[in-house]
């Protein structure tokens, strides 16, 4: 028996069919990753059960939700599930409390998972319960939204873009609690985002969608260090890498981050030696050398081995490299690749202009 | 005020409490469907409800006048369920204005649950909630306003009612006699006074609800606004 969650539906979307069967890992943050109308949406709702497809198979942990050909549908309010919209949806005639308690009190006392406070602090609801949802900002909606659904002690944490209506600042202000849920809860987490930022920082599998189907699935690491996908095209693309914090820099307020056999320098960060952080290195901030450079301003200049190139139009290629085992990706123009003669399992530098930090 | 203006007083509130609470119960299912439905008898069904607003009363004074007779459509079901006959009784009078004042009950129903959000129904769904604990948790709370509208208009619309009442209910003093005919009667044979002494109650009770309500529904709606 699988203990992820095993689905299949089909479900005609407009233009198009939603047409996606495949299974979510049990554990981890899950993307949905796809244009806007890709049908990533449609898809998070059918898991949820508030759109019924006609072809529709769906389990959690060998627990069937979904068989369109049994005739069995278990409806929304019959489903352990947490469902966080864009736009929060909370009760305007409900206090925060009440709201966050709507779906606890609902729940049997013997299926509680999660306790009232920790929710409430995990989130730092506290000085907002007393309020009314139309007291609150953007960012602290969306914050009660996700501690409502917490409370609803759901086997299946559902996202659909809740950052989306959200300017940078709520943003920044929403995505550490994101990042502290991520880390505390077991739940796992089915998260639909279109921005590749978002999902670097938080997601653990990535199901790349297109026109109602499902591209690519598979871990973030490896999906996000492949040329063949269109993210590879995005001008945001890049790999992931989990590293250490090795040393701090006083005099030139750098900190030096270790990973697989290599170190890279970068500014500062505010977290003790021997931290895990998350780093996300852009294709455009990579470029290639065929020999160590002389003298230059860049700090990380990198031995690494082409891995494969492909061309992505308009002059541009995305080249594969790897670095200490784990996939590097470069963006370059074609003309450089002619000119360095670029070929798979060539020995060339990798320097490295920046380095973004997804803590 | 004589025995007979009181009686008639006692027949109007009875009969426009009745049918605001009937009102209500038959309303509120019919104005839910209308509002959530694409159903294609969604436009016959509204244009069946609208249909006294354009209506003379007598129109529909007569008509049900036939169906509530013994042997109508109406009054022979109820005879046949053991009643004792439904015209020119309370009860007819009150099938009247339930029917009559419908639209006024049904369209600020109709209005307010449209204007409810699908998704904050469908966030309650995901939150354990049953489409019957939705309705009550959810629509009707957000639709507060709405019902004390339709509340306040089917009751005032009763109360003021003539034709239908005249049609189907005669003038029968302390059964089927309304304040609005025993006003008429008072004019017919030239008591102004009493007349006068019933328009003008009537008149100002009328005023009186309606202030009250568009004075809470108002201030509800403007804390809302500023919560």
């Amino acid at each position: 028996m699988s203990t992820g969650i095993n689905f299949r539906f089909k479900l005609p979307l407009g233009t198009f069919t939603l047409d996606a069967a495949g299974e979510i890992p049990s554990r981890g943050v899950t993307a949905l990753f796809g244009r806007s109308g890709c049908g990533k949406t449609s898809l998070l709702r059918c898991i949820a059960g508030l759109e019924q497809a006609g072809d529709a198979y769906l389990s959690i942990a060998g627990e069937c939700w979904h068989d369109s050909d049994k005739g069995f549908y278990l409806p929304p309010h019959k489903r352990a599930i947490g469902y966080v919209f864009q736009e929060g949806m909370l009760f305007p005639h409900l206090r925060v409390g009440e709201n966050l308690r709507f779906g606890h009190r609902r729940t049997p006392v013997g299926q509680r998972s999660e306790d009232f406070d920790r929710v409430v602090q995990l989130l730092g609801l506290g000085p907002l319960i007393d309020r009314s949802p139309a007291q609150l900002s953007g960012g602290e909606k969306q914050r009660v939204a996700i501690g409502r659904a917490l409370l609803n002690h759901p086997r299946l944490l559902l996202m659909d873009e809740p950052m989306a209506a959200l300017d940078r600042g709520h943003k920044k202000e929403i995505l550490p609690y994101l990042e502290r849920l991520h880390g505390e809860s077991d739940i796992p987490i089915i998260y639909v985002t279109h921005d590749l930022d978002e999902l670097a920082r938080i997601a653990d599998h990535l199901v790349l969608i297109e026109q109602g189907t499902i591209l690519a699935a598979g871990p973030l690491y490896e999906m996000l260090g492949r040329v063949d996908l269109p993210i590879a095209r995005d001008e945001e693309a890049g790999a992931l890498f989990d590293t250490r914090i090795v040393h701090h820099d006083q005099t030139y307020h750098l900190s030096r981050l270790a990973l697989d056999g290599c170190e890279l320098t970068v500014g500062w960060i505010d977290r003790p030696v021997g931290a895990m952080v998350r780093i996300r290195i852009h294709a455009k901030d990579v470029s290639l050398a065929l020999d160590p450079p002389g003298p230059t301003s860049i700090l990380n200049v990198l031995p690494v081995t082409v891995l494969e190139m492909a061309a992505h139009g308009r002059g541009r290629m995305i080249v594969k490299l790897d670095l200490g085992g784990q996939p590097l990706l470069a963006r370059i123009t074609q003309k450089s690749q002619a000119n360095l003669d670029l070929r798979p399992g060539m020995r060339v530098y990798a320097q490295i202009k920046s380095v973004a930090l997804s803590l | 005020m004589g025995p007979n203006d009181l009686a008639a007083l006692w027949v109007t509130l009875r009969l426009a409490l009745t049918s605001t609470l009937l009102l209500l119960l038959l309303g509120t299912p019919v104005a839910w469907w209308l509002a959530r439905s694409h159903s294609r008898a969604r436009t016959l069904v509204e244009t069946i409800i609208a249909l006294p607003l354009v209506l003379p009363p007598t129109v529909l004074g007569f008509y049900l006048l036939i169906a509530l007779s013994p042997n109508g459509i109406i009054g022979a079901g109820w005879m046949a369920l053991g009643g004792n006959g439904l015209a020119f009784t309370f009860s007819g009078l009150v099938i009247g204005s339930v029917l009559y004042s419908m639209p006024f009950v049904v369209q600020p129903l109709q209005n307010a649950f449209a204007a409810i959000d699908r998704r904050t129904l469908e966030a309650a769904g995901t939150l354990r909630a049953s489409p019957l604990d939705r309705f009550f948790s959810v629509v009707i709370p957000l639709a507060r306003p709405g019902l004390i509208t339709a509340a306040t208009l089917g009751f005032a619309h009763t109360l003021g009612e003539f034709g239908v009442v005249l049609m189907i209910g005669g003038n029968i003093p302390g059964k089927t006699q309304v304040l609005s005919i025993a006003i008429y009667d008072h004019v017919e044979s030239l008591q102004y006074a009493q007349a006068h002494l019933l328009s003008a109650g009537l008149l100002i009770f009328s005023f009186l609800i309606l202030f009250l309500v568009y004075r809470t529904n108002g201030t509800s709606l403007l804390r809302r606004e500023n919560r």
